[in-house]
């Protein structure tokens, strides 16, 4: 049920995320989901890619520190309130996010959103249990 | 175990009017002798028989490294050449080395504190000592040499480098006792790591170790990673090399062996004599060498005497571990900074390497002090706020080591200039 997001420590310099975009796209990795968070000093790109384990490689290769987290794909109802219901959910639950982002495509006719929770099984459980549909990582990166 | 109880021992009233009459044939020597002091004690206005308490020596000017630079090679030597046996240099790197002259009688005294030294960290004539300082112009190799052989132990003369080969010797001839710098001896940890070799097997027992600036933290690691008693010797090659002091197994500081080399701490920037026990440059009056007596000769130097009587017996005055050079050294709102002291607050945290810059900027009427460490995969979180605590967190901890508020950044990894020989820590950026 859970994808692998990487995540990638980015000074706050001109020119940094296009460096990082190149070298993904050099070595013919599909970026199918970002997030960036930053504050004055500096920044965490988030990624969701077709191939985790080349692109965090080639990232630690050209010298970037790169991590990896499990975060949850969760399908919304592309509609007026859908997210609301999700999140009602998790509050009831109890449930902690630490960001959540937008995923490009949608999954049938629905949108996708990342969530990443501090406790990611208990929240995996929760959503399952109200019908909620979690996508897992190959179905996502084959959206 | 102590070399030489008579003077390491010696009761401080009879060792003061020691040092008093020796500080009076130096001054002597050097005024007849060399014309650099004869000018230099003329211009401060006193002559050698002015010279009736300890505290005179107050009033005789400093020698600095200019001073040895505008005479080099041999301006400052008190004796004809043909009395010279031997000369060194220090290993500087930038412009023409510092040069020491030795007389048969300073080789003699080099090797009694080197045996001094030594025994401090136990050695006696029933050890083989591993010494893996550099032979040649700098004084680490042939310094040991000497003190080793005065005290009648086995000397393994391996000088530097060729790693595997000190480790297999180290295990074939059971050295006991080993000389190096203290980064060297975590290298041949890691090389004897890679060769599958377990320091317990070996029969080091301790190690005298310097020529470089180290850390209470780095001693741990050593102890454990080479299982030996790690102790810290210091010198230069102005004063005689190695040998000046030696810490002792109390691990309290080490001992200067004052009979011969008379130490003072001043503030750097005023010249001042500071209280006993406050922080601030080293400076030493070689009382009994002949070739090239220094009077007052500032080492550059961050050193503090310590109060009190060692639990060894030693009655030899104790500095602490050299915290930095003057050099190095950085006023932020009138607090004294050396980046040694940065960096031992981040060896001692687990989450960062001593990887760090210094950037020191003037905003409005106030200094600055931004300290840039980088992140490692121990460090790194996908979460804004866990990397935000570190901050913080490091903040924190230099705050309370230095007194003054830093900004800490965090940079990304190997951003930060590497160097062969000194890295470049500091970015001043003030204008003044």
């Amino acid at each position: 049920m859970k994808v692998k997001q990487i995540s990638i420590f980015l000074e706050n310099k001109a020119g940094r995320l296009a460096e990082v975009t190149n070298i993904l796209g050099k070595a013919g990795i599909n970026i199918r989901a970002l997030s960036l968070a930053d504050t004055t000093d500096f920044g965490i790109l988030r990624l969701i890619v077709n191939d985790i384990d080349k692109a965090a490689k080639t990232l630690k290769d050209q010298g970037f520190t790169v991590g990896e987290t499990e975060v949850l794909a969760v399908e919304v109802p592309d509609r007026p309130g859908g997210l609301g219901e999700i999140l009602k959910i998790i509050q009831a639950a109890g449930l902690n996010v630490e960001y959540m982002y937008a995923f490009v495509e949608r999954s049938s006719n629905n949108a996708v959103i990342i969530f990443r929770f501090d406790n990611v099984d208990e929240a995996t459980r929760a959503l399952l249990e109200k019908g909620v549909t979690i996508l897992n990582g190959e179905k996502l990166y084959s959206l | 175990m102590i070399w030489d109880p008579k003077f390491e021992c010696m009761p401080l009233p009879e060792l003061q009017d020691l040092q008093l009459e020796r500080l009076k044939e130096v001054c002597e020597r050097v005024y007849d002798r060399v014309p650099f002091y004869f000018q230099a004690l003329r211009t401060a206005g006193i002559k050698p028989k002015d010279i009736k308490s300890l505290e005179d020596l107050f009033r005789l000017p400093f020698t600095t490294k200019d001073d040895l630079r505008d005479n080099y090679p041999f301006g400052l030597f008190a004796v004809p050449p043909s009395d010279i046996e031997e000369i060194h240099t220090s290993s500087g790197t930038t412009g023409k080395p510092i040069v020491g002259g030795y007389t048969h009688r300073d080789i003699e005294l080099w090797s009694e504190v080197m045996a001094r030294s030594l025994t401090c960290s136990g050695t006696t004539k029933d050890d083989m000592v591993q010494n893996a300082y550099g032979y040649g112009l700098f004084t680490g190799g042939l310094g040991v040499h000497y003190g080793a052989r005065r005290i009648g132990a086995s000397v393994i003369p391996i000088s530097g480098g060729n790693t595997k080969r000190q480790i297999m010797i180290m295990q074939d001839f059971g050295s006991t006792i080993l000389t190096c710098t203290p980064s060297y001896t975590l290298f041949l940890a890691e090389v004897a790591a890679e060769m599958g070799l377990d320091f317990s097997q070996m029969k080091l027992k301790s190690g005298n170790f310097g020529a470089e600036p180290w850390s209470e933290n780095m001693r741990v690691e050593i102890e454990k990673k080479l299982d030996l008693l790690a102790l810290d010797i210091y010198g230069l090659t102005e004063i005689i090399g190695p040998g000046v002091a030696n810490e002792c197994e109390a691990k309290d500081g080490l001992h200067i062996f004052e009979d011969h080399f008379l130490p003072e701490i001043i503030d750097p920037t005023t010249g001042k004599n500071l209280p006993f026990g406050e922080a601030g440059e080293l400076v030493i009056t070689t009382l009994t060498k002949e070739a090239m007596p220094l009077i007052r000769y500032r080492t550059r130097d961050i050193t503090a005497l310590i109060p009190g009587v060692c639990s060894c017996g030693r009655t030899m005055a104790r500095m602490k571990r050299i915290m930095g050079r003057t050099d190095d050294m950085l006023i932020i709102r009138g607090v004294n900074v050396f980046p040694s002291q940065i960096e031992a607050v981040l060896m001692a945290m687990e989450e960062t390497e001593p990887h760090y810059q210094i950037v020191v900027e003037r905003k409005g009427a106030l200094d600055e002090l931004e300290v840039r460490v980088e992140v490692n995969e121990k460090i790194f979180s996908d979460e804004i706020k866990r990397l935000e605590d570190i901050e913080r967190k490091i903040e924190k901890e230099i705050e309370s080591a230095l007194g003054i508020s830093v900004k800490v950044k965090l940079a990304e990894p190997k951003s930060i200039q590497r160097s062969e020989g000194k890295a470049q820590r500091v970015i001043d950026k003030r204008v003044l």
